[in-house]
């Protein structure tokens, strides 16, 4: 079983780097682009003997308690059986 | 008194910070090792510049979790004082003991250099031999120096008065030419609560003899060695 | 762990192919060779090992002949080459391990990774040696970045990014590990577009009687792998570096290998610990040629065996093969020997810093290295085959004639003959890619982590203290500098090398330091060549001349060759280092002017063999210059002793060819690089070290790239301090030669009026004029000749196009 975990930059806090790639992408002609965000993910190899909703707990602890700081940061995840 | 100065692996200013206490200070020092929850009876708690961890999760983020930090915890809630400098700063917000985060530059660049910084607040053990308002050059070397807290943080910082530092011109002016992180409010420093916790992105450590270049950051030390005298 | 049987059962020969052979970079001669090295067929194994220790990175196969010919020996050289870095003691008990390396072809491949892997396999170098890394510097040579550089714009977006991630690279690499960053140079031209060099320099402090080195002893003493796990980075890598790039090298892409400075810092920390437990016999790091490199080296240094099962070696992939494990080039990896009975002090030691640390293997009395997987011996190599009786070449060495004119091309001649405006050619100089400010590239590094960096980048040369010696307040210090100028090489290899010579000593010196040693990193393109041979021998006959001169011997460094891309080869580059030893680091004298009201001064040497002419003080010709330039308002009578006016002219004109003025304003390049008179220069470091002992001058700074304007300009913008020089007719008899011409041996001091004879006597007894021209102070730069202006400007005006050209044209969008 696999938790991917996807961690941004919350909307209320400016992201350079997403920023950086946006102009990047106009300037070679995506200008379709209305915005970028840079974030980080992870594949969490999680034991197979996991219910779903045990595997949803542990994850959503890691990635609140580790994997992001709270004050920037947001993420959402999915997990693959 | 007597100085721990934390060491993680991937500090790298352990060495420079001991170097300042053992031999400008004259004063007992010694390291304390991140994987111990002594902290041999010190007077005051350094924590470090450098990449605890290599930063790879974000600057700071799992230096927290070691049983230093616990203790520190501790000692930080019963008075003693902890000064973080550049990772230690981040170290610290990371662990909650002072409020914000510190983001990637506005530049996305490292920038290592001299800055001036004006100190806002002299009431605080690490700032009483200041003047409010006195301009100190001090280096700065971060990627993740850029300072972040809500706006109702900032608020209650600056209510408070637990604004050690902002960057500012050398004759003192907050400009934002004189930022060089893109930190919120041109904060370079915080203090906590119980003012006995100061984080701050410069590096005293480095400015501390004159064949350096700049003794400001001296200051800074010889505010908390006063501070521990008077206790 | 089990002996393996010697050699019961021999390594299952490999079915070897014509195509196979070319794969390994190996020549048929070569390879009968290894038939007769090991008296049969080689296993796959066994080939790739070859091929990797015979190749030209690992072997120096084309170039050692002629290296033989480099001085290394002193009173102070502890280790020369041969080791892993060079030791000199610096006194006070004290030894300093220091080496420059290249990793140019990774930095082309993939610039961040190469780049940073490059800092990284430097540093190991030092540390391996048991001394703490305590500074950093780099050499880099890049392609323009200007978007009016007449070259196609994917190349300058190329370029750009080749900038970008070099440098990010560096800082991320040695910010992270903790050492600062002492400078370097930064130079562009057409030719390294498609070739960047990356040449890592780095230094360190062990304690004389604390040196480690890469040489295994003690039949039964284990063999220690610690680090990173083996993955599959940089196979072949080594080889890689010795070929040529042609089209489709991107796709050599997975062969770079990737950083980890973390690692890197733990592994320090840990194996300086573990050398303190004094339970270590030997420890080399796994570099180019990983694991194959050091274990066949440790075994031929000791004259011992090591038997390795690699089983035991940490991986980090499944299924990895010996061929594999043998040949990676993982980053971050030791390997040691330990005193038998007392590898656990070791492995303690590695487990409180979190590493891997894990016994592979024995040492054994028989010179032979012998590879074990899944028990199976896949290889059984006499050690001396792979390291002192690799292959060594003597390949042709043609001659080398630079296809760059003699006299001027014709756009240069109409450039000369105009009206000149000398301050916008000021301006166009502090704006040019060579000249400008690199601060965009220094600010990237920590150059003051370790607290010891008293000058850091952008000055002469990096000044460090040591900490522990001399007395408190006055501790002992060292002053380390680069140099190298393809240019000048192209023009003339031998003169342009032992420029690179002069002129990083005259870097150490200017700051009062004694040059004491040399490392050299030489970078040039395919040896098979028989003119890049030429250029490759007569550098290093430039280079044996200087430093045996200067009193620098070579301790170690490396070569770099095929340096081609498209059949194109880079200009021959050597880039020198040297380090130098002051006795009181607060005498160290900065770059840049330090107060107004200072006198200006210009050194310069009375040529040998003639009396100084003391009405006379010329520092460059006595006569106006017999080109039609400007019309030569100040008639000066020719001294009638001295030489061919006409003579001088002309080799005065050579010389300019060379300049960065010639390049940059007059758009051409020709001539010879200037003349050098290595007795003189030694002289004037004797000179510099005196008059900083007797703490008489406040600033030193080097004629270089763009001569007498240039050195002004800087120190002016740098310190915000500005200057009034007005000299008569003597001195800056030819303006524009006067200005910008960059002669040797010759810099510019300040110092209190009241020390000027004091100085000027000194000069003189060194054989150097000191002539007093100027005055600092003030908000301009101004130059003037008989009062009438030459150059005038604000530093603000000046600072402008030096402070912000590099950045801005990295930011500038190419079109196409």
């Amino acid at each position: 079983m696999k938790a991917h975990v996807y961690v941004t930059l919350k909307t209320s806090v400016l992201d350079p780097q997403g920023q950086t790639i946006q102009n990047a992408l106009r300037k070679i002609g995506y200008d379709k682009v209305e915005g970028v965000r840079q974030g980080k993910y992870f594949v969490l190899d999680l034991e197979s003997g996991l219910s779903g909703d045990q595997a949803r707990e542990q994850v959503e602890k890691i990635a609140r308690d580790v994997l992001t700081n709270p004050i920037i940061e947001e993420f959402t995840y999915r997990i693959e059986e | 008194m007597k100085f721990g100065v934390i060491v993680f692996p991937g500090s790298n200013c352990d060495h420079d910070t001991y170097n300042v206490i053992a031999e400008i200070a004259h004063q007992p020092v010694q390291f304390l090792w991140h994987d111990s929850e002594d902290l041999k009876s010190v007077d005051a708690v350094l924590v470090p510049g450098g990449f605890a961890y290599g930063d790879y999760l974000r600057t700071g983020a799992i230096a927290r979790f070691s049983p230093v930090m616990d203790a520190v915890k501790k000692f930080a809630a019963g008075g003693g004082l902890v000064l973080g400098i550049c990772n230690g700063f981040q170290i610290l917000t990371e662990s909650g003991l002072l409020p914000g985060a510190l983001m990637r530059n506005a530049g996305l660049k490292y920038i290592c250099k001299q800055v001036h910084l004006r100190t806002e607040t002299a009431d605080s053990a690490f700032t009483n031999s200041l003047e409010k308002g006195e301009v100190l050059q001090i280096p700065i070397g971060h990627a993740e120096g850029n300072y972040f807290c809500t706006p109702e943080e900032l608020k209650r910082l600056e209510a408070e008065d637990r604004i050690a530092f902002r960057y500012a011109t050398a004759d003192g002016a907050v400009t934002a030419e004189a930022n060089p992180n893109g930190s919120l409010s041109n904060i370079a420093g915080v203090l906590n609560e119980g003012r006995n916790v100061l984080g701050m992105m410069p590096h005293p450590d480095r400015s501390s003899e004159k064949l350096l270049g700049s003794v400001d950051g001296w200051k800074v030390f010889e505010s908390m060695i006063g501070a521990l005298a008077a206790k | 762990m089990n002996p393996i049987p010697s050699a019961v059962v021999p390594p299952e020969p490999v079915a070897v192919t014509p195509e196979l052979l070319t794969q390994h970079s190996i020549t048929p001669e070569e390879y009968d060779r290894i038939l007769k090295a090991l008296g049969r067929v080689p296993s796959l194994t066994e080939l790739g090992i070859y091929s990797v220790m015979w190749s030209e990175h690992c072997s120096y196969k084309s170039s050692k002949v002629h290296l033989r010919r480099l001085p290394t020996k002193s009173d102070r050289v502890v280790q020369g080459p041969g080791e892993n870095a060079g030791i000199i003691d610096v006194g006070d008990g004290w030894a300093c391990a220091f080496k420059i390396e290249s990793h140019n072809h990774p930095s082309y491949i993939e610039p961040h990774q190469g780049a940073a892997t490059g800092v990284g396999g430097i540093l190991r170098d030092i540390f391996t040696m048991g001394a703490r890394p305590l500074a950093v510097m780099d050499s880099l040579r890049f392609g323009p970045i200007d978007s009016d550089a007449a070259i196609e714009p994917e190349l300058i977006r190329k370029n750009h990014s080749i900038v970008e991630g070099v440098v990010e690279g560096i800082a991320s690499y040695g910010n992270c590990f903790g050492v600062p960053n002492l400078g370097g140079e930064t130079k562009f031209e057409a030719c390294y577009s498609g070739n960047p060099l990356v040449n890592a320099f780095a230094l360190g402090l062990v304690r004389q009687d604390e040196i480690f080195y890469g040489k295994a002893s003690g039949t039964g003493n284990p063999v220690i792998y610690v680090g990173a796990k083996t993955g599959r980075d940089g196979i072949h890598g080594a080889t890689m570096a010795s070929e040529e790039f042609k089209e489709g090298s991107e796709q050599k892409r997975p062969n770079v290998q990737v950083g980890d400075p973390f690692m890197e810092k733990l592994l320090l920390e840990a194996c300086l610990e573990a050398m303190k437990t004094g339970a270590i016999v030997g420890i080399q790091d796994m570099g180019a040629a990983g694991l194959t490199c050091s274990t066949c080296e440790m075994g031929a240094r000791g004259g011992v065996g090591l038997d390795v099962e690699l089983d035991f070696v940490p991986q980090r992939e499944t299924g990895m093969t010996s061929y594999e494990i043998m040949l990676s080039e993982s980053q971050e990896r030791m390997l040691l020997v330990a005193e038998k009975g007392r590898e656990d002090e070791v492995l303690k030691v590695f487990a409180k810093w979190g590493l891997d640390a894990v016994v592979v293997g024995t040492v054994k009395p028989e010179s032979r290295l012998r590879i074990r997987h899944h028990g199976v011996l896949v290889a059984d190599i006499p050690n001396e085959s792979l390291t002192d009786d690799a292959p060594l070449y003597h390949r042709p060495v043609g001659t080398w004639k630079t296809p760059l004119p003699a006299e001027p091309p014709v756009h240069a001649q109409e450039e000369l003959t105009k009206d000149r405006d000398y301050t916008a050619d000021l301006m166009k100089l502090l704006g040019s890619a060579n000249i400008s400010s690199k601060r965009w590239v220094h600010e990237q590094y920590d150059t003051m982590v370790q607290t010891n960096t008293v000058q850091g980048p952008g000055g002469e040369a990096g000044v460090m203290r040591i900490k522990g010696t001399g007395t408190p307040g006055h501790e002992r210090g060292l002053a380390m500098a680069l140099d190298g100028n393809g240019r000048w090489c192209y023009l003339d290899p031998k003169l342009g090398a032992m420029h690179a010579v002069a002129e990083s000593a005259r870097k150490v010196a200017l700051t009062g330091a004694e040059p004491v040693a040399a490392t050299n990193c030489l970078n040039f393109g395919n040896p098979e060549k028989p003119e890049i041979m030429a250029q490759l021998s007569a550098a290093i006959d430039g280079i044996a001349e200087a430093c045996t001169a200067l009193g620098t011997p070579i301790t170690g460094g490396n070569v770099s060759l095929y340096n081609e891309t498209r059949g194109e080869g880079i200009y021959p580059t050597p880039v020198l280092g040297i380090v130098g030893i002051l006795d009181d680091v607060t005498k160290a004298v900065p770059a840049d002017f330090q107060q107004a009201d200072d006198a200006i001064i210009l050194l310069w040497p009375v040529p040998r063999g003639e009396e100084p002419n003391p009405d006379l003080k010329v520092p460059f010709t006595p006569e106006p210059m017999r080109y039609p330039v400007v019309e030569a308002e100040a008639e000066v009578v020719a001294d009638a002793d001295s030489e061919d006016p006409e003579a001088t002219a002309t080799a005065e004109l050579a010389a300019f060819g060379s300049s960065e003025y010639a390049k940059v304003v007059l758009g051409g390049v020709w001539g010879t690089p200037p003349s050098l008179d290595l007795e003189a220069e030694a002289d004037l470091h004797t000179l510099l070290r005196a008059v900083a002992e007797r703490e008489l001058v406040h600033s030193a700074k080097d004629i270089s790239d763009g001569g007498i304007a240039i050195a002004l300009a800087e120190s002016a913008i740098r310190s915000g301090i500005g200057a009034k020089i007005d000299q008569d007719e003597s001195l800056l008899i030819h303006p524009l030669f006067g200005l910008f011409a960059e002669p040797a041996s010759t810099v510019i001091l300040t110092a209190k009026s009241a020390d000027v004879d004091e100085i000027e006597k000194l000069a003189d007894e060194y054989g150097f004029i000191a002539a007093r021209i100027g005055v600092t102070g003030g908000g301009n730069l101004e130059i003037s000749v008989n009062h009438e202006p030459f150059i005038s400007a604000s530093l603000a005006e000046l600072r402008e196009p030096w402070a912000e050209s590099l950045e801005a044209a990295l930011h500038r969008e190419v079109l196409a």
